[in-house]
């Protein structure tokens, strides 16, 4: 039986981690370029981007899930997005403005003379973010990313409101049959992921020890 | 012909003006020290020089080239002030250094990366690398650092990663070296091995721009002293003469001040 359990729920894992690691591939680049939207000289763009993540970051991830899965349908007869998709471009969505906060922290917490220093030694832009700034703003981001990292895998549970199949639903679908601790049993599989990724966020911190 | 030129500079900040009709000129081999109150414009200026604020008037020339003219848009190109800076070197008070960087690493990373435009570079790679590397090390050696070579900046204490900037600086051999305040991020009992560093650099006749609130290390080191107030140049002339015997009565006052202290 509980082998049985266990498979059933490995398949709505695999839902999970697909969902995680989609969003982290395309939320991490578009939350970069978010974040130099939020740091650009120009006045108005960087108004538009501080009220895009302050709606994305002040509306439940739950709401806004439903509203790009129905919304389009709903309100302008458009033919619904397949429903894991939705999920997706939600995520990648709400995550992306998450980590654009983390990036412009990260950022703007390494000190000016750092560049100063580059730019005194005939540095390029190009070569001050690769070779001097970039190392600085991944040491400081580790952190706060692995906090959002493991509230993402426990996020992604949320998709069961449009009936994607993640390892919750499945679990839920047992209590039909009877049965409660399958539903219980879905705790395992959370905190293994988040084990794992607390383990690598461990390691790439300890590897970036050598500077302060 | 002076090395360095400096004619008719002024900067704003919104509507501050915080560098007036600075004019000066420096001889190849001679230390001028800037020395003046905080707020009198000190700093600005040596950020001018090294194209860290762009002047609203006037002109810089090394060696008779014009490398910044106010008034012609095509010295503000960033392409060519990348190259222009090299004539000058910035040690800053804070150091700066690159903190997941070695002492080496530090010293050679500008010039391994210019060395990278080099059109032999791909062919003699190994040797350019090396070449850079064994001069960092003998760079680092003259600043009484060669045990520290490997060593990452949080390692070092506050002079040595200070005599490390000054030694990054050296690197690419800087027509005129500048130093922003160098010895006043530091402990008390730290300073003395900076400044014998840089008095050391003076003895071998490395032309310098000093901004100080070390008087005696501006008198004794210092060829030229200029003392700026408020944006301007108040007095200059011959260091010992001006700090000796200051004509003005605004550079007097800041001096007694000192020697109260």
């Amino acid at each position: 039986m509980l082998l049985s359990v266990s498979l059933t729920l490995l398949e709505g894992l695999v839902v999970t981690l697909e969902l995680f690691a989609l969003t982290l591939l395309f939320a991490l680049p578009l939350g970069l370029i978010i974040s130099f939207g939020s740091m650009s000289r120009c006045a108005p763009l960087r108004a538009g981007v501080k009220t895009i993540v302050w709606i994305v970051r002040g509306t439940p991830l739950m709401l806004q899930i439903m509203i790009v899965f129905y919304g389009p349908g709903l309100m302008f007869g458009l033919p619904l997005l397949p429903r894991f998709t939705a999920a997706v471009v939600t995520f990648v969505i709400n995550y992306a403005c998450y980590f654009s906060e983390i990036f412009r922290g990260g950022i703007q917490g390494v000190p000016v003379g750092q560049r100063e220093a580059g730019l005194v030694l005939g540095m390029t832009r190009s070569q001050i973010f690769f070779k001097v700034t970039l190392l600085q703003v991944i040491k400081r981001i580790v952190p706060p990313l692995g906090n959002e990292f493991i509230t993402l895998v426990k996020d992604t549970a949320l998709v069961r409101v449009i009936s994607v199949y993640e390892i919750i639903w499945m679990g839920e679908s047992y209590i039909k049959k009877g049965m409660i601790w399958p539903l219980f049993y879905t705790a395992v599989f959370y905190l293994a992921i988040s084990g794992i990724l607390t383990l690598l966020l461990g390691w790439c911190e300890k590897k970036m020890d050598y500077f302060k | 012909m002076p090395i360095l030129d400096v004619q008719h500079i002024e900067k704003h900040f919104g509507a501050t003006r915080v560098l007036e009709d600075i004019s000066f000129s420096l001889d190849q081999g001679q230390a001028l020290a800037i020395i003046g109150s905080s707020g009198s414009g000190k700093t600005t200026l040596l950020r001018c020089l090294n194209f860290l604020e762009k002047p609203d008037q006037g002109r810089i020339l090394v060696n008779g080239e014009k490398l910044f003219d106010a008034d012609d848009p095509a010295t503000h190109r960033e392409e060519e002030v990348r190259k222009k800076r090299l004539h000058f070197g910035l040690v800053f008070q804070s150091f700066n250094l690159f903190p997941q960087y070695t002492a080496l690493q530090n010293v050679t990373l500008a010039k391994e990366l210019l060395s990278q435009e080099r059109p032999d570079f791909k062919q003699n790679k190994k040797a350019i690398l090396e070449e850079i590397r064994e001069e960092g090390l003998s760079l680092l050696a003259k600043m009484g650092l060669s045990d520290r070579a490997g060593h990452y900046p949080h390692q070092l204490s506050g002079g040595q990663q200070q005599r490390v900037a000054i030694a990054r600086a050296l690197a690419l051999s800087p027509d005129i070296l500048c130093f922003d305040e160098p010895t006043s991020a530091l402990d008390p009992e730290l300073t003395g091995e900076v400044l014998r560093v840089i008095r050391g650099l003076a003895e071998q006749n490395t032309t310098m721009i000093i901004v100080t609130h070390e008087m005696a290390f501006a008198r004794d080191v210092a060829d030229q002293v200029i003392f700026m107030d408020s944006g301007v140049i108040v007095e200059q002339g011959p260091a010992r003469e001006v700090i000796e015997h200051p004509t003005q009565e605004r550079t007097r006052q800041f001096l007694a001040r000192y020697a109260e202290q």
